[in-house]
């Protein structure tokens, strides 16, 4: 087990981590998500795909708090209790539902090192420790150990990501796919119950991809959270997910299990229009 | 090559001589019948023409290879000894044989910039929220002393912190309304803002006194020991009790260490914070707002926080200033000073607080240093700027140093 994993142990009969129930964001006159409900399991990779313009990023963004959706609810069962997505600002999701998420053009703070990147994503943590950084500026013990902890926290993920050799330099500077690493561990240092990520694999290359590949299914197993993930990979989302979703206009065409999902007309017509005989999208 | 060069240096005397024709072509003359309009076509030409030599010989310059390196090299970590070494020699200052009164006053002025500009570092370099009314603050701390000397017969000591808190209030003021604002939008508003609280200060007779200002402020006191001549029934002046001959020199110098001190605390406090969550979250803000709501950052409280601590410390400077000067009035708070302490900050480079002492000294104690240039101080302040914008476009100190390391310092 690593310190970033859960604190609390979670109840024996695992529910669903996320519901997503009827929820609609509609922008003029366009549903960009429209009617959708699906849930997300604790410890499972679920993947949500879908063409362009699906709604995918829509929906996220409606999870994590970045949009306000109009119709419907997201409840995250926490161990310590459930939450209701939708009424939440953006921060307080980050910071007390513990849903993490990273971004589709990555977003690190480019001019600050890699590993002041991984300090500032324990910011609530740090805070709390050090009562508005009051007992920092006066230098108690009490925050240096909460700092202590908080750089061994960085220090395990810089490690999962391979990244230890790199901790002091400007994350601006990385190459692409160690500054996509370097936002998972990110987002993970946030010590998050459910991670979010979006499109993790664009512009990696297939070795990159399979590291990727490797390091989700060890957050999912060895930090036991559930992750939800957009992507258009077919290696990736076939390769790891555990459950599959499809969108498609706003709406979902079908859901389950990945193998079950290549089978689907109704995916396949998404993907590749209307054919004259049932095929199996070559993915 | 040369062709372009020739070009370009024709349409750079064309527009010295579209700037200069209005400028430098025409002069009121004062004469004893009446004024009268001088022309002097002579100087337009000469300063058209001496811009497009100057472009010429620039863009041949650069057309051959030999070209001209403008960067200087990398400076290796010497930051810190620099920093130890200004410190001392500012404390050692007042004791030199050359620091006549003249000087100390002019190091009193350069510090009282240098501690707004490590204010405003906090709101501009660390948080990059662009705030062009800081003097807004500066104001604030001023008034609030001499007023509440004035009224209440507060001393130095007990209102210096109480102006800080009212700055403090002011700028959480300021910050509310412009939370949602960024980069140009909220330097609009902040602009507003300083112009607001100054027209308050110019009208608002019965409280401010008005243009007239508030003049015969009480100057501060050495734990309860007067500067003045002689002290009233049953006090003793500070050269009494110290058996010394009494100076007007005395008041300077201990102003001058006042400030050194106030400076010296911002630039503690400011070195601290950045090493703690707050500081952090302040620079992570200016890196990316969106990233930091995702991480669970409340972007409101970091910016609060941000905008009522420099305000704090220019609020801290304000009260210095009345307290030094012995009169206020809102003419010393125009938005000119704004503008020179923003250069200050942007000059040492965003952030780095010895670049801020650097440029503070360029800024306001060249000009200073430069009186006997008299009209072509300004001119000459003007090119130093250009020149330090070619030379290091992102400040003189722009290398940012890792708020913390988890391998050796390099």
């Amino acid at each position: 087990m690593s310190p970033g994993a859960t604190d609390v142990a979670r109840p024996a009969s695992e529910g669903p981590l996320l519901n997503v129930e009827h929820v609609s964001m509609r922008f003029g006159g366009l549903f960009a998500v429209n009617d959708l409900s699906f849930s997300a399991a604790p410890r499972q990779i679920t993947a949500v795909i879908g063409p362009n313009g699906a709604g995918k990023t829509t929906l996220f963004n409606c999870i994590t708090g970045f949009y306000k959706p109009q119709i419907g609810q997201i409840t995250l069962h926490h161990p310590n209790g459930s939450m209701r997505l939708e009424r939440l600002d953006d921060h307080a999701i980050a910071a007390k539902a513990g849903v993490a998420r990273t971004f589709q053009n990555i977003r690190l703070f480019a001019k600050m090192s890699v590993l002041e990147n991984l300090m500032v994503a324990q910011h609530t943590r740090l805070m709390r420790a050090s009562v508005f950084s009051l007992a920092g500026l006066l230098g108690l013990a009490r925050y240096r150990r909460a700092e202590r902890d908080a750089v061994e926290l960085a220090r395990h993920w810089l490690e999962r990501v391979g990244l230890t050799a790199q901790a002091d330099e400007e994350a601006g500077s990385l190459p692409y796919g160690h500054q996509r690493r370097l936002e998972i561990a990110r987002a993970m240092c946030t010590r998050p119950q459910l991670l979010c990520l979006d499109e993790p694999a664009a512009g990696l290359n297939p070795r990159e991809s399979a590291e990727l590949n490797g390091l989700l299914r060890s957050i999912r197993d060895d930090d036991g959270i559930g992750l939800l993930l957009i992507e258009h990979d077919m290696s990736v989302v076939m390769g790891i997910s555990d459950h599959v979703v499809v969108l498609d206009y706003g709406r979902k065409i079908a859901e389950g299990p990945p193998v079950a999902i290549k089978a689907d007309p109704a995916v396949i017509r998404a993907y590749l229009g209307e054919p004259d005989e049932a095929e199996v999208p070559s993915c | 090559m040369a062709r372009r060069a020739v070009i370009d240096a024709a349409l750079a005397g064309l527009v010295a001589a579209a700037l200069a024709f209005p400028m430098l072509g025409f002069r009121l003359v004062d004469s004893a019948t009446g004024l009268s309009l001088a022309t002097r076509f002579d100087l337009v030409l000469w300063a058209a023409g001496l811009v497009a030599l100057g472009r010429l010989g620039l863009g041949l310059l650069r057309a051959s290879t030999i070209g001209i390196s403008l960067s200087l090299p990398a400076l290796p970590n010497i930051r810190r000894p620099v920093g130890w070494v200004l410190a001392v020699a500012a404390l050692a200052l007042p004791l030199m044989p050359f620091a006549d009164r003249n000087l100390m006053d002019k190091a009193t002025l350069v510090l009282i910039y240098i501690m707004l500009g490590w204010g405003l570092n906090i709101v501009v370099g660390l948080a990059g929220l662009l705030d062009l009314g800081f003097v807004a603050f500066y104001a604030v701390g001023a008034y609030a002393y001499a007023l509440l000397s004035q009224n209440f017969g507060l001393s130095f000591w007990v209102c210096l912190p109480l102006a800080g808190i009212l700055a403090a209030g002011f700028g959480v003021a300021l910050g509310f309304p412009v939370l949602r604002l960024r980069g140009d939008y909220l330097a609009i508003v902040t602009l507003g803002f300083g112009e607001i609280i100054r027209v308050i200060l110019q009208n608002w007779q019965d409280v401010t006194g008005g243009p007239a200002g508030i003049s015969g402020i009480e100057r501060p006191s050495f734990f309860g020991l007067s500067f003045k001549a002689s002290a009233p029934e049953g006090q003793q002046t500070f050269a009494e009790f110290f058996g010394l001959d009494y100076s007007t020199d005395h008041r300077v110098i201990f102003l001058y260490f006042l400030i050194l001190i106030l400076a010296l605390l911002t630039n503690l406090f400011t070195l601290r914070i950045r090493r703690l969550p707050v500081g952090r979250a302040w620079e992570a803000l200016r890196e990316d707002e969106i990233a930091c709501r995702s991480l669970g950052i409340n972007p409101t409280l970091v910016k609060l926080s941000a905008f009522a601590l420099g305000a704090m410390f220019a609020g801290f400077a304000g009260s210095f200033f009345a307290t030094r000067q012995g009169f206020i009035s809102p003419e010393s708070f125009t938005f000119i000073e704004s503008a020179v302490i923003l250069a200050i900050v942007v000059l040492g480079g965003m952030g780095s607080q010895i670049g801020i002492v650097l440029a503070a000294l360029l800024l306001v104690g060249l000009p200073e240093w430069f009186r006997d240039l008299a009209q072509y101080r300004m001119l000459a302040f003007g090119g130093a700027m250009v020149l330090i914008m070619l030379w290091k476009p992102s400040g003189l100190l722009s290398a940012r140093e890792p708020t913390i390391r988890l391998g050796e310092r390099a």
